[in-house]
């Protein structure tokens, strides 16, 4: 498997071709988005909602051996193409793995310019939220 | 004389610009409006040549900006048609002038059992402000229910009138909705009732010639900045007798007559509102605005935005999966909508991707999008600087994001 730098590097070379047309960024985050997994309607609890997020945003998480594997659904295309990204970068990793993750490619391909700053911190909530899985996974291994 | 859009346009710089590689179509005129170069130039002058603090100075930079900034309180009294200066309060905002009704009308005048009425499609600012004081004074807050077009409903607000109501605080124009509100048969019903009626202001003063005496309303609170003015200022206008009956807002410079630590008295109004060194600056540099707005005249302003409002309301409404939310007979230039399928926000940022500045959410009436089972709009608002061929650009813009979900 490829490693998170590997990945991250994937994403901020398709972001490249894309250069500074913001319309097709916004476009190929959304279609990102699409693709995701379907969200099991039963997981969308209050509980499972990250705060933060100004759309609505639900992640929950499936165990995977020693490994974590995230799901996520939100109520607008655009958040959701940008929970894929962390998806495809953070998803089906170790505790570890996860916690120490430098995730420079959100910076690297502009994505507070992309976004703005409102989606910016929702995005912020959302890795904050998956290293915390991360964190109580790597206790719950190690007890 | 009809309005010429280039000459308009050149007087305000900000418009002149690409924003994400398309030229600015600025179509969020409710949340703000721009500002003509007169404006900006009047706050340089006034630090420039100006600056000094107003009242009591004994000296001519003083004297001159105390002037400057009791000429401006003339036009807004003109620009009302207020009887008089006194009637002007300055505050920083419309929220800030509700703030002050609730905290000084109502701290003296509001008591248990009471009830106030306000209405489905108020904003945040006239709903909390009385939520706030009714859990203070155990009174009653009660909602004027509207239909599904967006308008106030007249038989059920009659039904809610009575003896107890003390207040009716409502919005004459909907920042959401762009509903104008019949707001004279209101106020002469609630006055058959005793109740006193504050209006609030801030989308109507931009668009209709808002005349306090005709309308007889005993407040009207709003924004220099959505009148082509600076932000942070407001206008709170009250009648006189109202006004003098009410106790101070805030204590300090200013509002005094006499201070000894024994007892204070209190400055004649306007004054006895206006705690504290004023926002000078806006206040001077609103006077700009104002002329601006005189000398085009409201009735041209009015036609151009309502020429921009049927034109784009036409042309929306041709769009697949275009459900525009406000459909009252009597509307403002604003045009609130969502698209089949989409969230706001994203379409929002498509909008932003081809330089369309629109405002989308809940637009600080959750009750209001809580009345039409919706989480929020886009809301596109048209001021007298707009263009047919921005619409064209918009209407582009959003036919084509439509498309993703409505093929």
């Amino acid at each position: 498997m490829n490693t998170i730098q590997d990945i991250q590097n994937e994403i901020i070379d398709e972001f490249g071709i894309l250069g500074d047309d913001k319309e097709s960024t916004i476009y190929y985050i959304m279609e990102l988005g699409a693709k995701l997994p379907e969200f099991p309607e039963s997981e969308k609890t209050e509980e499972n909602i990250i705060k933060g997020c100004q759309s609505k945003v639900w992640l929950t998480t499936q165990e995977n051996e020693d490994k974590i594997v995230f799901l996520a659904d939100s109520n607008t295309d655009i958040t959701k193409g940008l929970i894929s990204l962390l998806i495809r970068v953070l998803s089906g990793r170790k505790p570890q793995e996860i916690l120490h993750a430098q995730l420079d490619f959100i910076d690297k391909i502009g994505m507070g310019n992309i976004i703005g700053s409102q989606r910016s911190n929702g995005l912020a909530a959302m890795i904050k939220q998956m290293k915390l899985y991360a964190l109580a996974y790597q206790t719950k291994q190690n007890a | 004389m009809p309005i010429n859009l280039e000459d308009i346009r050149s007087l305000f710089p900000i418009l002149h610009q690409e924003v994400n590689g398309k030229p600015l179509v600025y179509l969020d005129n409710a949340a703000t409006t721009q500002k003509p170069q007169a404006v900006l130039d009047a706050l340089s002058n006034y630090y420039e040549l100006d600056n000094s603090n107003i009242h009591r100075g004994a000296h001519t930079l003083a004297d001159r900006a105390t002037r400057y900034y009791e000429k401006t309180r003339t036009l807004i009294k003109e620009y009302i048609n207020a009887k008089e200066e006194a009637e002007i309060i300055f505050t920083k905002g419309t929220t800030e002038s509700i703030n002050l009704v609730a905290a000084t009308f109502g701290r003296k005048f509001i008591t248990k059992g009471d009830e106030i009425l306000i209405s489905t499609m108020e904003h945040h600012a006239n709903i909390v402000p009385w939520q706030m004081l009714c859990e203070e004074k155990e009174a009653i807050l009660k909602i004027i229910p509207i239909n599904d077009s967006g308008e106030i409903l007249m038989e059920e607000f009659d039904k809610l009138l009575n003896e107890n109501t003390k207040l009716v605080s409502i919005v004459h124009v909907s920042n959401a909705l762009g509903t104008i509100n019949p707001v004279k048969e209101i106020i002469q019903k609630a006055h058959r009732f005793g109740a006193k009626v504050l209006l609030d202001g801030a989308q109507s003063t931009s668009h209709l010639d808002v005349n306090v005496q005709d309308l007889d309303c005993d407040f009207l609170a709003f924004s220099a900045h959505k009148l082509f003015g600076p932000t942070g200022l407001g206008i709170l206008y009250g009648k006189r007798n109202i006004l003098e009956s009410m106790p101070p807002y805030q204590g300090g410079g200013e509002m005094i007559k006499e201070v000894t630590f024994a007892k204070t008295t209190y400055n004649d109004i306007p004054f006895k509102f206006e705690a504290g060194t004023p926002n000078i600056a806006d206040v001077i540099a609103f006077q700009k605005a104002l002329e601006f707005i005189n000398d085009l005249g409201k009735s041209d302003i009015k036609k151009q935005e309502d020429d921009l409002l049927s034109y784009a309301t036409d042309l929306l409404g041709e769009i697949k999966g275009f459900i525009p939310i406000g459909t009252a007979k009597d509307k403002v230039s604003v045009i609130s909508f969502n698209l089949n399928g989409m969230h706001p926000f994203d379409v929002g940022m498509m909008l932003d991707a081809n330089g369309i500045a629109v405002r989308t959410g809940h637009h600080c009436t959750q009750p209001l999008m809580q009345r039409f089972g919706i989480e929020g709009t886009v809301r596109a608002s048209f001021s007298v600087y707009n263009t047919k061929s921005e619409i064209d650009v918009l209407v582009a813009a959003v036919a084509k994001i439509a498309k993703i979900k409505n093929k």
